[in-house]
């Protein structure tokens, strides 16, 4: 015990003597977590859209005043020609365009819009979910300004539709706000980055400088060595993600519904599975370049399959499944789970099942495949 | 210059010997863009929910069959009250529920009008959002076929174009992104730790008192990396193009001497980062914390900038990718010629050379 005592203060040493280290530790997740929670959403702004009107009519003008009014929409310009209108949508511009051919509204009178095609919409659709929605804003405008027509053509004689009463209630976050969501998310990148990486730099750090040689040949045993490493890392890290916490409480009203206790429990579990990741790393990489590119490239991995920036439920079923070793996925359903839903010991207790008997296999295979030889 | 063509093979010599590094250099980029580009996806599909039905009439049997067979939704459990929601919520089972009021049938007959309530888990409130959105617009479109007699028919009927994406695939979206994020991450990392690596181990003192100018030294230890990251450009919009289906529909000379350009702004950045940083570890660290996050969300990788708040998306001006992402959409899905990209390339350019004249002024000649 007191063996591991004195690694944990000769890494606290090493640590607090670099202080640009240590200020880029604590600073930049900071501000990063502050500025990035806001960039975060899919809430649609206005779309931008150019009219082309060839029929300049009354209707015309009537559903370009449809669009303008309904909030959804900007109208950044009017055209005559489809090719005068493209060019925006090359530029980036413009997200749609609106064409309204000539006799247009002759059209709507005659034959009541029978034939196919008497109004043209050109989406921007690179950005696919965008594009629908588009799509879907679109349609609704000129359905309703088509059922304004009719009502306007059958007044007097009442027509009884069967209509469905459609209530929404959206619970945990009636009033969808993506920051309270995104901060946990983000609070779990920033704090697996300080941990992982630090771990998985420091023990290579002294392979590469030669110190590892000189640790080895004391009696100091594997577990020992293993523990005192994983220590220090882990009150940082912890400490990180309290100072995240409180950050989200002070300024953007993150909830707390469940317990405080099963929060840092969860949060120790999936930190000795991260930092035992990264303890695993360093066992075999050579040089920090390689156990920085190693460690890298599992994180980006984590985070891009994790559902924190798009849903898990839109990826295909193998990486679903390969979730299960992805122990950052994990976290941050569960910080997101016991912050918002208020989930207790028992609803998250698969998941600390699986956190726990992954980090035990993590840190196992650390210290099996550290060599205390050179 | 034949002392610089040294010193370069030099260099080559120097990353190629490390077996290992070269391996996750070239392995790395092309893996992660493969699983990125089948896996990073915001398509609904598949949404675990549970159907409370009230009144277990034929409407509500259609309006269910209607709800599970449109691809969107899996019925996840049967659930038959209220007050069995909260726990399933709670436990992430699943996402929405959708209840059917008593006689729903009946009173759609008798009074025209009748309840459904649409509860979702808003824990999530992008994926609320939308599957609220596609719930209620399949049951919008079933209550049109209803009531399809007493309509006259839909008058106005759009014809809807998709430009440069007709079939709506994610693709287009994520992959120029993901070419964009790994290059400029995977490229500075290279380039600020090799030589940091230098000046931890005292090496670079050894190079300084050569007769080699030290833009000689910087210019050859860049050089070979200017080359490795062109090959995983060029491998990722391979893949790009061979795996994901996406079109190179302008030119490719000047689609790889965009990217070339990319690189160079990357190495850039990976210099000043490596004139700052003392140690490899503090250089990785500006490289990961510094870029990853905010390169990934501030972009328009993932999240539309034009949604961001004021202040953000003009940060988003300084984020080299935001240019990038925008010149591989224009030239290989829009196919526009370079007077569409000039203005980002232009941007890109100074950048580099901004990165460039900040490392010169900070670049230490003299031993301390």
């Amino acid at each position: 015990m007191r063996t591991i005592l004195i690694i944990i203060r000769k890494e606290f040493i090493q640590i607090f003597r670099n202080t640009i280290m240590l200020r880029m530790l604590i600073i930049l997740p900071v501000i990063q977590l502050v500025v990035l929670v806001n960039a975060v959403t899919f809430e649609m702004k206005r779309i931008t859209m150019v009219v082309v009107d060839n029929d300049l009519s009354y209707t015309s003008r009537l559903l370009n005043d449809k669009f303008r009014s309904s909030g959804f929409f900007k109208v950044r310009a009017s055209e005559f020609s489809l090719p005068a209108a493209e060019t925006y949508l090359a530029n980036g511009y413009a997200d749609m365009i609106l064409v309204i051919p000539t006799g247009f509204e002759k059209d709507l009178e005659r034959d009541a819009g029978q034939k196919n095609g008497n109004l043209q919409v050109v989406v921007n659709a690179i950005n696919n979910m965008k594009a629908g929605l588009i799509h879907n804003y679109t349609q609704n405008i000129l359905n309703n300004f088509a059922a304004g027509i009719i009502a306007g053509k059958t007044t007097g004689t009442s027509v009884s539709m069967k209509k469905t009463d459609i209530t929404y209630s959206y619970w945990y976050n009636p009033r969808l706000n993506y920051k309270i969501i995104m901060l946990p998310g983000i609070l779990v990148v920033l704090v697996t980055i300080v941990g992982m990486f630090m771990t998985a730099l420091n023990l290579v750090r002294e392979k590469e400088t030669g110190t590892a040689e000189q640790i080895n040949v004391t009696p100091v045993k594997k577990y020992q060595l293993m523990t005192g490493k994983l220590v220090p890392f882990m009150i940082i890290a912890l400490f990180e993600l309290s100072i995240g916490l409180l950050v989200g409480f002070l300024f953007f009203n993150l909830p707390f519904h469940g317990n405080l206790i099963v929060l840092f429990l969860f949060a120790f579990t999936y930190l000795l599975a991260a930092l035992g990741l990264g303890l695993l790393l360093s066992t075999m990489a050579d040089t920090q370049q390689q156990v920085m590119f190693l460690a890298f490239f599992f994180l980006i991995l984590f985070i891009m399959m994790s559902g924190l920036f798009t849903p898990v439920e839109s990826m295909p079923l193998w990486a679903q499944r390969a979730n299960i070793i992805n122990p950052f996925a994990v976290f941050v359903k569960v910080i997101r789970m016991i912050l918002i839903k208020g989930s207790g010991i028992n609803d998250i207790a698969p998941y600390f099942a699986h956190m726990s008997v992954y980090a035990i296999i993590m840190i196992s295979l650390a210290v099996w495949r550290y060599r205390k030889t050179a | 210059m034949r002392r610089l063509k040294g010193f370069i093979i030099k260099e080559f010599y120097h990353i190629l010997r490390d077996f290992h590094t070269v391996l996750i250099l070239f392995a790395m980029p092309v893996l992660q863009v493969l699983i990125f580009g089948f896996v990073v996806s915001t398509d609904i599909k598949d949404i675990r929910i549970a159907i409370v039905d009230h009144s277990k009439d034929h409407i509500t049997r259609r309006i269910t069959d209607k709800i599970l067979s449109s691809g969107y939704f899996i019925r996840h459990s049967h659930i038959d009250q209220e007050k069995d929601i909260e726990s399933s919520f709670r436990k992430g089972e699943i996402k929405e529920v959708i209840i059917f009021e008593p006689s729903f049938s009946h009173r759609l007959e008798t009074e025209n009008t009748a309840a459904i309530q649409i509860i979702a888990d808003a824990s999530d409130p992008n994926m609320a959002n939308m599957i609220v959105n596609y719930t209620s617009g399949i049951i919008g479109n079933f209550m049109a076929e209803e009531n399809k007699a007493m309509l006259t028919q839909q008058i106005i009927r759009p014809e809807v174009r998709m430009y440069y994406n007709q079939d709506l695939k994610g693709v287009f979206m994520f992959v120029p992104g993901t070419i964009a994020i790994i290059l400029i991450l995977v490229t500075t990392l290279m380039t600020s730790v090799s030589i940091t690596r230098e000046k931890e181990f005292g090496s670079i003192e050894v190079i300084l008192v050569s007769p080699l100018h030290p833009f000689e030294i910087i210019a050859g230890k860049v050089a070979p990396y200017v080359g490795l990251a062109f090959i995983n450009g060029c491998s990722i919009i391979a893949l790009g193009y061979f795996v994901f289906g996406l079109p190179v529909q302008g030119n490719l000379i000047l689609l790889l001497a965009e990217s070339i350009l990319y690189i160079l702004l990357a190495l850039s950045l990976g210099i000043l980062f490596s004139t700052i940083a003392p140690t490899q570890q503090i250089a990785m660290f500006l490289s990961m914390f510094g870029l990853m996050l905010p390169t990934m969300l501030l972009s328009g990788f993932i999240f539309p900038i034009e949604n961001m708040p004021g202040i953000l998306q003009f940060i988003s001006y300084l984020m080299p990718p935001r240019y990038f992402i925008t010149i591989l959409k224009n030239i290989m899905i829009k196919g526009a010629g370079f007077g569409f990209v000039w203005k980002e390339t232009l941007v890109i350019a100074g950048m580099t050379v901004i990165f460039l004249l900040i490392s010169i002024k900070k670049f230490k000649i003299r031993l301390n």
